[in-house]
C-alpha cells in the first residue's frame, strides 16, 4: 500500500529529518519526496510505501500526526488511491 | 507521481471546501425473513440485519481515516416492510418499526429506512392498515424512516392515497409535536420511486436488488462552489465545463468509496447516486453555488434556470466517473438542510411556488420545508398532487417531505438540529382543493408511458 504524507506548517530546521527518522524506524520507504514554500508556509509531499511498515495504518497516521503536534507542523497521511481516483482518468 | 498542484488542491477540497461522502447505504434483503409470526419476523431481521451490516460503522470508519475523507452517515436500506407483513396486525407493526430502529441504534447506523410501500395502484384494506401504522411507527422510533410511493409513469397516480397522506402527515405532526414535529423529516412520498436510493428518507432495498447491495451517495456543493468562485467573468459554457469537472472528481472519491466498502463489508457493490447534498454549513450549500452562478438570492428569477444547468452538468461530469450510477441522481435543494436556502425564504426571495418550479428541473422535490401546523389536510394533499404530477407527468422521481409543524405559525423558526438544519415556517397557499382530492380513485397513466 502507498500513501501520501503532507506536511504544512512554519518552516523551521529539522522537519524534514523528524518526519524521515520516524518513518525509517517503523521501516517505512520514502519513495519521493517535494518540498517548496506556499504562501509562507512550509509544505511538503512525501509518497511513500508501506508494505513493510511495523505498524497499521491508522496507528502510522496517529504517531505521525503527534509528531506534527510536537514540532509545531500539520502532518496527514491519506491512502495514494484517493488521489488517483481524483487525479487521473 | 502527482504534482504539488493536485495534491494540494484534492486536500483542499476536503479541509477547505467540505468534500465528503454523504453516506454509505447498505440495502439488505428481508424476503428470507418472512413468518407467520411476528416474533420469529422480527428475530429473523434483526440477526439478518447484524449480520450484513453489523460491522458498517466499522468500515466507515476505517475508510475515512485511510482517505482522509468524512463519510457523514452510516445507513441500511430494507425490503419495503409493507410486502412482507400483510397478515400482521396495527400492533404488530408497530413492534416490527421498533424492533428495526433498535437494531439500527444497537449497531450504529444513523438511519434505518424500509418502513414503506408502493400504493400507485391499489389501495386495499391491507395497504390501508399499513400506511395507517406509519405516524405511530414514526412517533415510537428515532432512526426509523418511511416512504409511500403513489404514482409512476408507467401506472399513473393513485388519488386514494394522496387524499389519505394528507391527514397521515397531519397525524405526524401531531404526534411528534415535541420534537417540533420532527417525525415528518423521516417521512416521504414519491413519484417514481427509484429501488436504489441511498438517501433518506426514501431509502428501501428493491425487490430486484438481490440480496444485498451497497450504495454510496456523494456530497460536495462546496467544492463546486470554490471552482466557481475562480470564475467570475466566465460564460455559462465555462461555468458548466467547470461544474462538470468537479462532479468528475467528487464521484471519482464515492467510486473509491464504494469500492472499499463492497470489498470490506463483503457486499455487491451497487450503484453511486450522482446528488450534490448540500448540509446546514456555510460554504456547503446548493443555493450558495446558484448565487454564485449570478442571483442575487436563491428564489430569484434565473433561479430555476440556473439550477437546471448545474444538474445537467453534475449529471454529465459524475456519470464518467462511476461504474453504476442509480438513486435519485440530481442536486438535492431541501430547505432546512441548506443554510442558503433558509436564508432565500428570510429574505423573502424564495417562495414555496417557486421551489416546485425548481423541482421541475432536480431530483428529490419539495424537501425539508416548515409549514403551518394548521395547514388543512386537503391542502398538504394538493400540494403533493401537483409534486407527483411534475413527476409523473415528466417521467421523473419527485417527492414532497413536508412538515406541518403542530402549533407553529408563519414565520416561526423550527430547529431539527444536526443535518436536518433549521427553517422558518413558510407561506402557504390556502385556497382549497378539497373538492378535488375528494374526488378519488385513479389516475390513469400518462401518454408517454406508452412507449413500447
Amino acid at each position: 500500500m502507498r500513501a501520501i504524507i503532507t506536511v504544512v506548517g512554519k518552516d523551521k530546521v529539522g522537519i524534514i529529518a523528524a518526519i524521515s527518522s520516524l518513518l525509517a524506524e517503523n521501516n517505512v520507504n520514502i519513495l519521493d519526496i517535494s518540498q517548496t514554500i506556499m504562501q509562507g508556509f512550509f509544505t511538503m509531499i512525501m509518497l511513500v510505501d508501506l508494505q513493510g511498515a511495523k505498524l497499521k495504518f491508522s496507528d502510522l497516521k496517529e504517531l505521525l500526526k503527534k509528531k506534527g503536534e510536537e514540532i509545531g507542523v500539520d502532518i496527514n497521511m491519506q491512502h495514494e488511491d484517493l488521489f488517483n481516483s481524483i487525479n487521473r482518468i | 507521481m502527482f504534482t504539488s498542484q493536485e495534491i494540494i488542491e484534492t486536500i483542499n477540497m476536503v479541509k477547505q471546501n467540505n468534500l465528503d461522502i454523504r453516506t454509505i447505504t447498505v440495502g439488505i434483503s428481508l424476503f428470507d425473513c418472512v413468518s407467520e409470526s411476528p416474533q420469529i419476523f422480527i428475530d429473523n431481521i434483526k440477526k439478518k440485519i447484524a449480520n450484513y451490516a453489523g460491522s458498517l460503522r466499522e468500515v466507515s470508519n476505517e475508510i475515512e481515516d485511510m482517505f482522509g475523507l468524512p463519510i457523514v452517515n452510516r445507513r441500511i436500506a430494507l425490503t419495503p416492510i409493507f410486502l412482507l407483513t400483510y397478515s400482521f396486525s396495527y400492533d404488530d407493526l408497530i413492534k416490527v418499526a421498533i424492533a428495526i430502529d433498535d437494531i439500527a441504534k444497537e449497531i450504529g447506523v444513523d438511519l434505518i429506512g424500509g418502513y414503506s410501500a408502493a400504493v400507485h395502484k391499489s389501495y386495499d384494506e391491507k395497504t390501508k392498515k399499513f400506511i395507517s401504522s406509519i405516524p405511530e411507527a414514526l412517533a415510537q422510533t428515532e432512526r426509523l424512516c418511511s416512504s409511500v410511493d403513489v404514482g409512476t409513469t408507467r401506472s399513473g397516480i393513485n388519488l386514494d392515497v394522496i387524499k389519505h397522506l394528507g391527514y397521515i402527515i397531519k397525524e405526524i405532526a401531531f404526534k411528534t409535536k415535541d420534537k417540533d414535529s420532527f417525525g415528518c423529516a423521516r417521512f416521504v412520498v414519491f413519484a417514481n420511486a427509484p429501488d436504489d436510493n441511498p438517501f433518506m428518507a426514501g431509502a428501501f432495498h428493491g425487490v430486484a436488488e438481490g440480496d444485498s447491495a451497497v450504495n454510496v451517495g456523494i456530497s460536495g456543493p462546496g467544492v463546486v462552489k470554490r471552482a466557481l468562485e475562480e470564475k467570475k467573468d466566465a460564460s455559462i459554457e465555462e461555468i458548466y465545463e467547470t461544474i462538470k469537472k468537479m462532479a468528475f472528481k467528487i464521484t471519482r472519491a464515492g467510486q473509491l468509496v464504494l469500492k472499499y466498502a463492497s470489498e470490506r463489508l463483503n457486499i455487491p457493490m451497487g450503484i453511486v447516486d450522482l446528488s450534490l447534498a448540500p448540509t446546514p454549513k456555510v460554504g456547503d450549500s446548493i443555493a450558495e453555488i446558484l448565487e454564485e452562478m449570478g442571483i442575487e438570492k436563491v428564489g430569484g428569477y434565473g433561479t430555476t434556470f440556473a439550477l437546471a444547468i448545474l444538474n445537467d452538468a453534475v449529471k454529465k461530469g459524475g456519470s464518467m466517473a462511476a461504474s453504476f450510477t442509480g438513486g435519485l441522481s440530481g442536486t438535492f435543494i431541501p430547505v432546512s438542510e441548506d443554510c442558503g436556502m433558509v436564508k432565500g425564504v428570510e429574505a423573502g426571495a424564495l417562495s414555496l411556488e417557486k421551489l416546485e418550479a425548481m423541482t421541475s428541473v432536480c431530483s428529490v422535490g419539495l424537501d425539508m420545508f416548515v409549514v403551518p401546523g394548521d395547514t388543512e389536510p386537503e391542502v398538504i394533499s394538493g400540494l403533493i398532487a401537483d409534486e407527483i404530477a411534475i413527476g409523473v407527468y415528466n417521467n421523473k422521481t419527485t417527492a414532497v417531505r413536508i412538515i406541518p409543524a403542530y402549533g407553529k405559525k408563519e414565520g416561526d423558526e423550527v430547529n431539527f438540529g444536526g443535518l436536518l438544519g433549521r427553517a422558518k415556517v413558510m407561506k402557504i397557499n390556502r385556497f382549497s382543493p378539497y373538492k378535488l382530492i375528494n374526488r378519488g380513485g385513479r389516475v390513469p397513466p400518462p401518454i408517454i408511458s406508452l412507449r413500447n
